[in-house]
């Protein structure tokens, strides 16, 4: 009996220390910072979104910095900062009042000095910017609040341009940082965006910190896309960089991260296959390869010898090297891209044919090739570049071309490539490379698809007439009047073949969705606010 | 010995020395430019020329070599083009993964491999002996990156024991450190296994055939002694000397390991360094590992004297 009730007293004692021991602790549980865990497609090297074009900067700069505009899932641009904004009826004069409550992470309120030093910045390093900023007579301050955009000319991308979410992308610093030369990388990271950046964390190469930032005031609209209320609904979001595309999906898998950017096609199968793990691909979300050719140097200086390029080229063995799962795959020959507004395939017959390798040797003799050897840069190290190049070299060795195939690694190409001496004295004739769909999606944005000569991408392809259908594009009134310019564009990059865009394919993203929740789809830079931890 | 020991530090000058001329040339001299990295695919030549006059890299070669041997001499190693850090804060930030993973890799491998040398040694040409040299080979023969995807599938997984990537730091306690470096060092140490013991048989082999062995064994001493006390220390300078080359190698980077465990030490700061053309890193790193091997073949060298008292003399 005093055993028994001693044995009572002892579990009665048990049993009233694990209470008090789980009210202790409930509090401390309740107050575990939610952190949200993600490795995107690139580790955050550099601080300044304008300094560098890669997308990895425009993806910390959407966590610390915030937009004028935004595109929302649809693409369509909506206000971000702007609360109110009107033309004028020459649609020359653009006037925008920023909306209440917008803070700097030191506190200090956002102004429209910070705006038009800001877009200045912005203004001489982005291709659309630059753009832009050409037919800009002046962007000058109106008060505190509110800023004026004087155009020369009523050139109509001005709101698409703002909105804009491939790199570089428009963001607002404080004036601080604006006034710094944008070939500069900018010392302090200090935006009015979602979240705050923790430098005293950041390890390059291993880890990025971010934290939310209590004082932002998010719009009232439903998020979509980038556009809408900024609502942050963790404590912390942590970049891990994980090199390693293996790891990268073991750690999804047992958990060690929520969100993966960019998983491998290669894994997507076993992604696919664990039910706590969900895709999601944005219907305009994917990548383009692009068969880039010098115009400086023979044979590629003669039109026949590019159009020849067309008759070489098989859409279909790319995709099957690069994304074999067919669900991937958009044989696209949309020099805008696929899944777009702009979309078009207007002159592409002679690429959507048949393989015709007697036509491209008829080609590139009527353009004066004799057998000389066509330097090839051959990227080894990069994931779709280096399969995408043994297929290039495949086909054209197919047609009988001589190649003088040279391999290295893609910082050497992305310097090799601005060599604009012949091949025999360091230059190039052809490489591979690759842009978002987004990017290409826009005759202005689509920096690749330049003819503008000397002020052209790499390759330096000339065609005054093409340019001038350009401008008209970007002077379009309307969506409908531009699609009719994107078809004679695409007709005339047909005839004139800048570059040749062997692909496109898509890259979803991959998430736990048994532990977040709120993901917003978009076609690339990923935004990391709405998306709630479990 | 102080006197041996300050000449050989006092060698050590112009050997950094040698090294920071070749580097420095070497990096110059091999195709690449960090402009053109940093400024990403979308932008224009004449914004790469203007990122490069801004870092200084279009400046005459002996002007910048100028730059860099006045700020070595003051103890700068530069700052990285990439994320404007300070060169040694970024090599701090990685020292300690890269230390520990050393430490611990070389105790696993130790803690193995000696006695299984030994072992083969002593039942040289027996069916033990052809065990261990084949699990030996077996070592050497199986790619590091192999054996750490097994690792990761069968521990973090299946089994969810340990975590798939990762460094812990040690000021977030011991046990976590260790959990999260255990599979790395286990798929590094296979290696250095390997290796470790196949000196250990083949030196033991060639102490245990010495004629103080056959008195040893002749007056009667035991085996565990015989090999232990008499056989073993004689045969420890090929062994200490790959250990010791081993830290060295290990400290200046491991990269596939640190790659496919996720930890973020000084190998995959290099590499990055190298596929990015940041110099100032670069440099600074090759600087530093010199400086460890240096320091490491003295210590060895050190080492020797207590092995071997003919060497002190």
């Amino acid at each position: 009996m005093r055993i028994r009730n001693s044995i009572l007293r002892a579990g009665l004692r048990a049993g009233l220390a694990a209470t008090a021991l789980l009210l202790v602790a409930a509090p401390s549980i309740a107050q575990q910072p939610k952190v949200l865990r993600v490795t995107m497609h690139a580790d955050v090297r550099t601080l300044d979104p304008f300094w560098t074009t890669q997308t990895i900067a425009g993806i910390h700069g959407m966590m610390v910095y915030d937009t004028l505009f935004s595109l929302d899932t649809d693409l369509n641009p909506q206000p971000q900062m702007v609360d109110s904004w009107t033309v004028s009826d020459d649609r020359k004069v653009y006037t925008f009042t920023l909306r209440d409550g917008l803070t700097f992470h030191d506190g200090s309120p956002v102004t429209s000095k910070d705006v038009v030093a800001s877009m200045k910045r912005w203004g001489q390093r982005d291709g659309a910017g630059k753009q832009l900023f050409g037919y800009t007579e002046s962007v000058a301050e109106k008060g505190d609040k509110s800023f004026v955009w004087t155009l020369k000319e009523p050139y109509g991308l001005v709101i698409d341009t703002l909105a804009k979410s491939g790199t570089s992308i428009p963001f607002i610093m404080r004036e601080k940082e604006a006034l710094v030369d944008p070939t500069q990388q900018v010392q302090e990271v200090v935006g009015s965006g979602p979240f705050v950046f923790k430098r005293d964390e950041w390890v390059p190469g291993s880890k990025t910190i971010y934290e939310k930032f209590k004082a932002y005031v998010p719009r009232k609209e439903p998020p979509s896309g980038h556009a809408g209320g900024k609502v942050v609904k963790v404590d912390r979001v942590e970049f891990v960089w994980l090199p390693d595309p293996q790891t990268a999906q073991a750690a999804l898998v047992a958990g060690e991260i929520d969100y993966l950017e960019n998983p491998q096609p290669d894994f997507l199968p076993m992604l696919e296959s664990d039910p706590n793990i969900k895709l999601d691909v944005h219907p305009a979300m994917g990548t383009m390869g692009l068969v880039q050719l010098n115009h400086l140097h023979p044979p590629f200086n003669n039109v026949k010898a590019r159009q020849a390029m067309l008759y070489i080229i098989s859409n279909a063995d790319y995709l099957n090297t690069i994304a074999a799962d067919p669900k991937l795959q958009t044989l696209c020959y949309s020099y805008f891209g696929c899944g777009v507004a702009m979309e078009t395939d207007a002159g592409s017959e002679p690429y959507k044919g048949a393989k015709d390798y007697k036509k491209a040797a008829a080609l590139l003799k009527e353009g004066g090739y004799n057998g000389e050897p066509i330097t090839i840069l051959h990227a080894t190290d990069h994931q779709y570049i280096n399969p995408a190049s043994l297929v290039l070299v495949q086909q054209m060795r197919k047609a009988g071309l001589n190649l003088d195939v040279q391999a290295m690694d893609w910082g050497t190409v992305v310097s090799r490539r601005a060599k604009k001496e012949a091949p025999a004295q360091g230059g190039w004739n052809i490489f591979i490379t690759g842009t978002t769909v987004l990017s290409s999606s826009s005759p202005v944005t689509h920096v690749g698809i330049s003819m503008a000569c000397d002020k052209a991408w790499f390759g330096w392809p000339c065609d005054a007439k093409f340019e001038e259908m350009r401008k008209q594009w970007a002077f379009a009134p309307d969506v409908e009047t531009r699609k009719k310019i994107a078809a004679e564009l695409s007709k005339r990059a047909y005839e004139q073949v800048p570059y040749i865009s062997f692909a496109q394919w898509r890259n979803p993203v991959a998430y736990r969705s048994d532990r977040i929740s709120g993901v917003l789809s978009v076609p690339s830079v990923p935004p990391m606010w709405n998306i709630e931890k479990k | 010995m102080t006197a041996y020991i300050v000449r050989r530090l006092l060698a050590t000058i112009p050997v950094m020395a040698i090294v920071a001329l070749f580097v420095f040339f070497l990096l110059h001299l091999t195709p690449g430019d960090p402009a053109a990295v940093i400024a990403g695919d979308d932008a224009s030549p004449a914004d790469i020329e203007g990122i490069r006059r801004k870092l200084g890299l279009d400046r005459p070669i002996w002007e910048q070599f100028g730059v860099y041997v006045w700020n070595l001499l003051h103890g700068d190693l530069g700052t990285s083009i990439f994320s404007n850090m300070p060169v040694m804060t970024l090599v701090m930030q990685r020292l300690e993964p890269s230390v520990v993973l050393a430490i611990a890799t070389l105790t696993v491998a130790v803690a193995f491999a000696i006695p299984l040398g030994v072992l083969a040694a002593w039942k040289a040409d027996t069916a033990v002996d052809r065990v261990v040299m084949g699990f030996s080979v077996l070592g050497f023969a199986v790619p590091v990156f192999l054996v750490g995807y097994l690792l990761i599938y069968v521990f973090a997984i299946q089994l969810r024991w340990l975590p798939v990537q990762g460094y812990r730091p040690l000021a977030n306690g011991v046990v976590d450190t260790l959990r999260s470096i255990a599979l790395p060092a286990f798929a590094l140490g296979m290696t250095y296994m390997a290796l470790i013991a196949r000196i250990t048989r083949a030196s033991m082999l060639e102490v245990l055939s010495e004629d103080y062995i056959r008195t040893a064994r002749a007056k009667g001493v035991a085996t565990p002694s015989v090999l232990l006390r008499h056989a073993l220390k004689n045969a420890a300078i090929p062994i200490v000397t790959v250990i010791g080359i081993g830290f060295a190698l290990l400290i200046s980077g491991v990269v596939i390991t640190e790659t496919v465990f996720n930890i973020p030490g000084l190998g995959r700061l290099t590499v990055d360094a190298i596929l990015k053309r940041d110099y100032p890193i670069i440099q600074g790193l090759i600087i530093i590992f010199a400086g460890v091997k240096v320091l490491v073949n003295l210590l060895i060298d050190i080492s020797y004297t207590f092995f071997d008292p003919r060497i002190r003399q």
